[in-house]
C-alpha cells in the first residue's frame, strides 16, 4: 500500500488540512515511515478475532427523556469567532 | 512547607499551622519565581486560586476539615475549567473559556481543592515531552534541557519542582506514567472508565482516563477517592462503584505475586534501566512478593495498533475545530472550505495534524479492514494477553519508559518519539490501570517502575507503590531547582 | 420504448421526543435561533453523548409496527464530513447495526390489488442544524436548535415502481407513524421528509439503470412531481444516447425541476466507523415484548375490526382508518349512535369534506364527535330529515350551540302534522296536473318529481316517506 504525493493531498483534502506543495514530500516521507512502522499489524493473522473497540465492552445506558438544558444562547454565542442576531456566522453556504 | 505531601498539608491547615490562603500564596509565589525558566504552567489563575483558598479556609473556621480542603493543585489544561481558560496546548483554543467545568475539576472543587491554574502538554495531548505545546516547551525540574515527558509534562514537572501539591493529568497512551518517570513523581493511570471524560477534551475516546500525578503514592490516592466513580454524563463510565484508595495501602505485600514480561527486557533495553526495574523487583521481594517470569507475546503489537487506534478516534474527534462556534478562525476567509482548511492549518500544530493524517488514512473505505478493524483486532489480542498473564500473577512489573528524559529537541523523528510510550500503550489498550513510581536515577535523572493491574485494581497498585515507598525514598529525592526553598 | 421506473425511497422522520438524541435539550418547532442548541450540540470540547430512552422505544415501536427483526444489539457510528450545520464535524448514525432490521409495508393499488412493500431497515441517528442563506453581513447564519434531534431513518427496498406507488408507500407509512405518535410527521415542518432513489430500465431488463438521489421533496405532492419529472429526464437522457450521471440532486418545487447539488460535487468518504463514546445497545426479549404491549391497534387491524364488528364495507373502513383520529373519531359516534354505516357515511363524506375546504385537522373542526352523534341520531329519531340533516351541519360549523337548539332556533323541525302534509300534498297534485296524469298512466318515477316538489315546498322539513306514501295514496 504504497502512498504517493496525491494520496497526501487526498487525505488532506478529507482532513481539511493544507499541506504546502513544499511540504508535500516531507509529509509523505513522514507518512510512509509511521504506515511502515504500523504495517507490523499486517504480520499477525486475526481472522475469527472479534474487534475490539471499548474495553470493558459494557452496554450502553439509557438517559430518561427530560429536558435539562435552558438558554444558554447569549454566553455560547459570545464564544463565536462570528455571530450575529442570535446565528453563528460561515462564510456562504452553498448547497 | 510546599515541599511536603497532601497528607502533610492536610494536617498542617487541620492543625491551623497554616491556612489556605498563606499556602496557596506560597505556591504562587514559587510558580512566579522559577516558571517563567520551566513553563509548566499556561495559565495561573492567581485571583481564583486565592478566593477558592478564602472560602476553604472560611469552611474551615466554620467546621468543615476534609482532605483535600484548602489544598492547592493544578490541572492538565485538557480539563475544561468554568471561567479559566484552557487551551489543550492548541492556538485552536488559545482564547477559549470553557462555560463549564469537566467532571474531574467539579469534584476536586467540591472536595474543596483550590485551583491554582492550568499545566501545559503537548498539543491535544498528542506527544510524549511536552514540545508540542502552542505555548512553548516545559522544562525537566532535574534538568534544564530535558523535556519532562509527556502530554502531562507540566503537570509531572509542577509536582516535581513544588509548583502544586498534586495535579491531575491524562493518559491515553502513557501520557501520565512517562512523565511522572521522567520527573520523578507518582502517576496512577486508572482503569478506562473509573473516572470520568465529560469535560476532558479528547484525544483517543477509547483511551482516554484522567488520573492522579503526585508526590506518592498516598497522595494519588486521597486524588482518586475525589475523581474516581460512575458520571452519568459520560456513557463510558463504568458503574462498578468505588473504594476508598487509601484503606488499603497498608495491607502487607505477602502473597502478592508478581509478573516481569520477558518481552519488555530485552537486550534492546538500556541495561542501567533494567538494573533499576530488576532491583525494585528485588525490594517488593523483600517486602514478600513472589516475582513470576511471565509472557507478554503480543506487546510488541501495541505499539502499531495504538498508532491506528488513537490517531483514528483523533482525526474526528478533532474535527469539531473548523472555526465556526468557538476557537481560532483564520482571517478572511475566501470561502467556507478556506474558512475550514485554513483555521485548521493553521490552529494545530505539526503533531497533531500528522496524526489526524494518519488516522483519515485508517478510516478511508478502502483501507479501513487493513487499518482501523485490523487494529481493534489486535487490541482485542492485546487484551487477551493480558488477562492470560494474571491468571498467573496479580501485577506485572516493567520500565514505564526505556530511557530517562531526553534533550529537549533530540527527538525529531516521529516513530523514534512513538517509542517513548512501547511499554505503556498496551495498558490503555487493554484498559487496565498502571501506576509509574519513582524507582532510581541514572545520570542525576529519574526513572520509574511501571506496576500494571487487572481491571478496577488500583487500589492494590497503590497499596504495592505505597509499601515500596514506605521502603525507599526515590520518590522523597528533590531537584536542585527546588533545594534551598524554605 | 417501454420504460420500467424503479424507486425506493428513504424517509427521514424526526421523533417526537421532549429532549435530544444525546443531550437534554428542548427540541420544540419554531423556537428562536440558537436557543435550544447547548454546549453539547454546539459540540463544546469535552462535551459527551448519552442516549436518551424514548428515541429506542419509539424505535423499537416503529419495528414492530412494520414487522421488522429488532436488533437485540445496535451500534452507533460516525459518518464524517465537514458542514457547518454538523457541529462535531460527524453525524452519529447506525450502519452495520441499525435498531430496526428488514420489514415490510402492504400498499393498496388503484385497481384493488395490494402490493407488498420491503423496507430494508430503520436506523436512528442525529439531525443536522440549519443554515440560514439569507443574507448576514454577507455571510451564512448557523442555527443550532435542530442539531441533534433525533431521526429514524427508514429505508425502503427499490421495489416501488412508480410516482403514485412511492406516494402510496409515503402515505401508508405516515399512517404507521401517526398511529404509533412517534413522530408529528409533517412534510411541511420537515419532521417528516424524503430523499427518492430513482432508476430506471427498459422493460424485461433485469439489471438496475444507474441511479440519481432525489432530496428536498417537502409535500406528498412535490414527491409525485419531483419523481415523475426525474423520470422524464432520465428517460430522455438515455434517449439521446447520453449516459445518467450517479448523482445527488435538489428537487425545487418553484421551478419543478432537479438540478444537481453543488456542494455533493467532490465525492466524500465518510469514514464510518464506531462512535467511541457511546457503547452498544443491547436489549431482550423482555425489553420487546414490553414495548408490543404498548403498541396500538395498527390500521390494518383497525381496518379488519371496523368490517368483522362494525359491519363496514372494505371502502369505508380503509378510508376512516387512514387516519387514527378520524378512526377514534368514527368509532366514538358509532357507538353513540349505534348506526355504524350512518356514521362511516357521515365522517368519511361530510366530515372529510370540511377538513378538506378548512384546511384543519380532525382534532380542530368546531364538530366534535358528540356533536356529530347526536345529529345523527336526530335523523334517526325523525325530528329532521337526511336532507335538513346537511343544512343543520353547515350550521354546526360557525354555530357552537347544541344541535337541537340550531332546529330549533332554525325551525328545521321535519313536519310529520297529517294536516299539514295533507293540505300540500293536495296543493301540489292540484298545481302539477300534467305529472299526475303521467303517473296515472304508469310512468312511476313521475312520482320523485313530485315529492321533491313537496320538499321544495315545504323547505326540505316535510318528512319525505310521508309525503311519498300520501301522494301515491292520492293518486290512486
Amino acid at each position: 500500500m504504497a502512498l504517493d504525493e496525491k494520496n497526501i493531498k487526498d487525505i488532506a483534502h478529507l482532513a481539511r488540512l493544507k499541506i504546502e506543495e513544499n511540504e508535500v514530500a516531507e509529509s509523505l516521507a513522514d507518512f510512509s515511515s509511521i504506515l511502515s512502522m504500523i504495517n507490523e499489524m499486517q504480520t499477525v493473522n486475526t481472522e475469527n478475532i472479534v474487534p475490539l473497540s471499548n474495553p470493558h465492552e459494557q452496554t450502553q445506558k439509557l438517559r430518561k427523556d427530560v429536558v435539562t438544558e435552558s438558554n444558554d444562547r447569549e454566553k455560547l454565542l459570545n464564544l463565536a469567532p462570528r455571530a450575529t442576531d442570535g446565528l453563528f456566522l460561515v462564510p456562504r453556504v452553498i448547497d | 512547607m510546599i515541599e511536603k505531601t497532601v497528607s502533610e498539608l492536610a494536617r498542617a491547615l487541620s492543625t491551623g499551622s497554616v491556612s489556605s490562603v498563606e499556602l496557596t500564596q506560597a505556591f504562587i509565589d514559587r510558580i512566579t519565581s522559577i516558571d517563567t525558566q520551566q513553563n509548566s504552567y499556561i495559565t495561573v489563575d492567581e485571583e481564583t486560586a486565592l478566593r477558592q483558598a478564602r472560602q476553604a479556609d472560611d469552611a474551615r473556621s466554620r467546621g468543615t476539615d476534609t482532605l483535600l480542603l484548602g489544598i492547592p493543585i493544578a490541572h492538565k489544561d485538557l480539563f475544561c475549567t468554568q471561567g479559566t481558560k484552557t487551551t489543550c496546548g492548541s492556538k485552536m483554543l488559545k482564547d477559549f473559556v470553557s462555560p463549564y467545568d469537566a467532571t474531574v475539576v467539579a469534584r476536586l472543587k467540591d472536595s474543596g481543592a483550590v485551583t491554582l491554574g492550568k499545566t501545559n502538554c503537548d498539543e491535544f495531548a498528542m506527544g510524549s515531552s511536552t514540545e508540542n505545546s502552542f505555548f512553548g516547551p516545559t522544562r525537566n525540574p532535574w534538568g534544564q534541557n530535558r523535556v519532562p515527558g509527556g502530554s502531562s509534562g507540566g503537570s509531572a514537572s509542577a509536582v516535581a519542582a513544588g509548583l502544586c501539591a498534586m495535579a491531575t493529568g491524562t493518559d491515553t497512551g502513557g501520557s501520565i506514567r512517562q512523565p511522572a518517570s521522567f520527573c520523578g513523581v507518582t502517576g496512577l493511570k486508572p482503569t478506562y472508565g473509573r473516572v470520568s471524560r465529560w469535560g476532558m477534551i479528547a484525544y483517543a475516546s477509547s483511551l482516554d482516563v484522567g488520573g492522579p500525578l503526585a508526590k506518592t503514592a498516598h497522595d494519588a490516592a486521597i486524588m482518586l477517592n475525589a475523581i474516581a466513580g460512575h458520571d452519568p454524563k459520560d456513557s463510558t463510565s463504568v458503574s462498578i462503584s468505588t473504594e476508598d484508595y487509601t484503606q488499603s495501602l497498608d495491607a502487607p505485600l505477602t502473597n502478592l505475586r508478581i509478573g516481569l514480561p520477558r518481552q519488555y527486557f530485552s537486550k534492546d533495553l538500556d541495561p542501567r534501566v533494567a538494573t533499576i526495574i530488576q532491583e525494585t523487583a528485588r525490594d517488593l521481594e523483600k517486602l514478600g512478593a513472589t516475582l513470576v517470569d511471565i509472557d507478554l507475546q503480543k506487546s510488541t503489537l501495541s505499539l502499531p495498533a495504538y498508532y491506528v487506534i488513537a490517531p483514528a478516534e483523533a482525526s474526528t474527534n478533532l474535527s469539531r475545530y473548523d472555526g465556526v462556534r468557538y476557537g481560532y478562525r483564520c482571517d478572511d476567509p475566501l470561502d467556507l472550505e478556506d474558512m475550514y482548511t485554513r483555521s485548521r492549518t493553521e490552529g494545530f500544530g505539526n503533531e497533531v495534524k500528522r496524526r489526524i493524517m494518519i488516522g483519515t488514512y485508517a478510516l478511508c473505505a478502502g483501507y479501513y479492514d487493513a487499518y482501523y478493524k485490523k487494529a481493534q483486532k489486535i487490541r482485542r489480542l492485546v487484551k487477551q494477553d493480558f488477562d492470560n498473564a494474571f491468571q498467573n500473577v496479580d501485577v506485572i512489573l516493567s520500565p514505564t519508559s526505556p530511557f530517562t528524559a531526553f534533550e529537549l529537541g533530540a527527538k525529531k523523528d516521529p516513530v523514534s518519539m512513538y517509542l517513548e510510550d512501547v511499554y505503556t500503550l498496551g495498558v490503555n489498550l487493554a484498559g487496565i490501570p498502571g501506576i509509574s513510581v519513582p524507582a532510581g536515577f541514572i545520570d542525576g535523572l529519574p526513572i520509574g517502575a511501571q506496576l500494571i493491574a487487572p481491571d478496577f485494581k488500583e487500589g492494590l497498585l497503590l497499596n504495592i507503590a505505597h509499601q515500596y515507598q514506605q521502603n525507599s525514598d526515590w520518590h522523597k529525592q528533590k531537584p536542585s531547582i527546588s533545594k534551598g526553598v524554605k | 420504448m417501454a420504460w420500467e421506473t424503479v424507486i425506493g425511497l428513504e424517509v427521514h422522520v424526526q421523533l417526537s421526543t421532549k429532549s435530544k438524541l444525546f443531550s437534554g435539550s428542548d427540541i420544540k418547532f419554531g423556537a428562536e435561533p440558537n436557543t435550544q442548541a447547548n454546549i453539547f450540540d454546539l459540540a463544546l470540547p469535552g462535551t459527551l453523548p448519552v442516549f436518551n430512552e424514548s428515541v429506542l422505544k419509539m424505535a423499537v415501536k416503529f419495528g414492530l409496527a412494520i414487522n421488522a427483526k429488532i436488533n437485540k444489539k445496535s451500534v452507533f457510528d460516525r459518518k464524517n464530513y465537514f458542514y457547518p450545520d454538523l457541529p462535531k464535524g460527524y453525524q452519529v448514525s447506525q450502519l452495520d447495526h441499525p435498531t430496526v432490521g428488514p420489514g415490510s409495508l402492504k400498499i393498496k393499488l388503484d385497481n384493488g390489488a395490494e402490493k407488498k412493500i420491503n423496507i430494508n431497515r430503520a436506523h436512528i441517528e442525529e439531525d443536522a442544524g440549519k443554515s440560514l442563506h439569507e443574507d448576514y453581513q454577507g455571510m451564512s447564519g448557523i442555527d443550532l436548535n435542530r442539531a441533534g434531534t433525533p431521526l429514524l431513518e427508514i429505508v425502503s427496498e427499490p421495489d416501488l415502481r412508480s410516482a403514485e406507488e412511492a406516494v402510496l408507500f409515503l402515505k401508508k407509512l405516515h399512517s404507521v407513524i401517526r398511529y404509533l405518535d412517534i413522530s408529528d410527521a409533517i412534510m411541511a415542518e420537515g419532521s417528516m421528509r424524503c430523499d427518492a432513489n430513482i432508476s430506471v430500465r427498459k422493460v424485461g431488463e433485469i439489471e438496475l439503470g444507474t441511479r440519481t438521489e432525489i432530496k428536498n421533496i417537502n409535500s406528498f405532492r412535490f414527491v409525485e412531481r419531483a419523481i415523475n419529472h426525474e423520470v422524464r429526464r432520465q428517460i430522455e437522457l438515455i434517449e439521446d444516447g447520453a449516459d445518467i450521471a450517479q448523482e445527488t440532486r435538489l428537487y425545487d418545487s418553484e421551478l419543478d425541476e432537479t438540478r444537481p447539488m453543488r456542494s455533493k460535487e467532490i465525492a466524500n468518504d465518510y469514514r464510518y466507523f464506531p462512535e467511541p463514546d457511546l457503547l452498544p445497545i443491547i436489549i431482550d426479549d423482555t425489553y420487546i415484548d414490553a414495548v408490543r404491549d404498548e403498541l396500538p391497534e395498527l390500521p390494518e387491524e383497525k381496518k379488519q375490526r371496523f368490517i368483522s364488528q362494525l359491519k363496514l364495507n372494505e371502502y369505508d373502513a380503509g378510508v376512516l382508518v387512514t387516519n387514527r383520529e378520524i378512526a377514534d373519531f368514527f368509532e366514538e359516534i358509532a357507538i353513540a349512535t349505534q348506526d355504524s354505516k350512518a356514521a362511516a357515511n357521515w365522517v368519511s363524506q361530510d366530515m372529510m369534506a370540511l377538513l378538506n375546504k378548512n384546511n384543519c385537522t380532525i382534532l380542530e373542526t368546531p364538530i366534535s364527535a358528540e356533536r356529530l352523534s347526536s345529529l345523527i341520531m336526530r335523523i334517526k329519531d325523525g325530528t329532521i330529515s337526511g336532507k335538513i340533516a346537511k343544512r343543520v351541519f353547515e350550521f354546526m360549523v360557525s354555530d357552537s350551540s347544541s344541535v337541537d337548539s340550531i332546529i330549533k332556533e332554525k325551525g328545521l323541525e321535519q313536519v310529520s302534522d297529517t294536516n299539514v302534509i295533507d293540505q300540500l300534498v293536495d296543493d301540489v297534485i292540484a298545481k302539477n296536473q300534467s305529472q299526475v296524469e303521467q303517473y296515472r298512466a304508469g310512468k312511476e318515477q313521475v312520482i320523485g318529481f313530485l315529492v321533491g316538489q313537496c320538499m321544495q315546498q315545504s323547505k326540505g322539513k316535510a318528512n319525505p316517506s310521508q309525503v311519498n306514501a300520501l301522494l301515491r295514496e292520492k293518486m290512486r
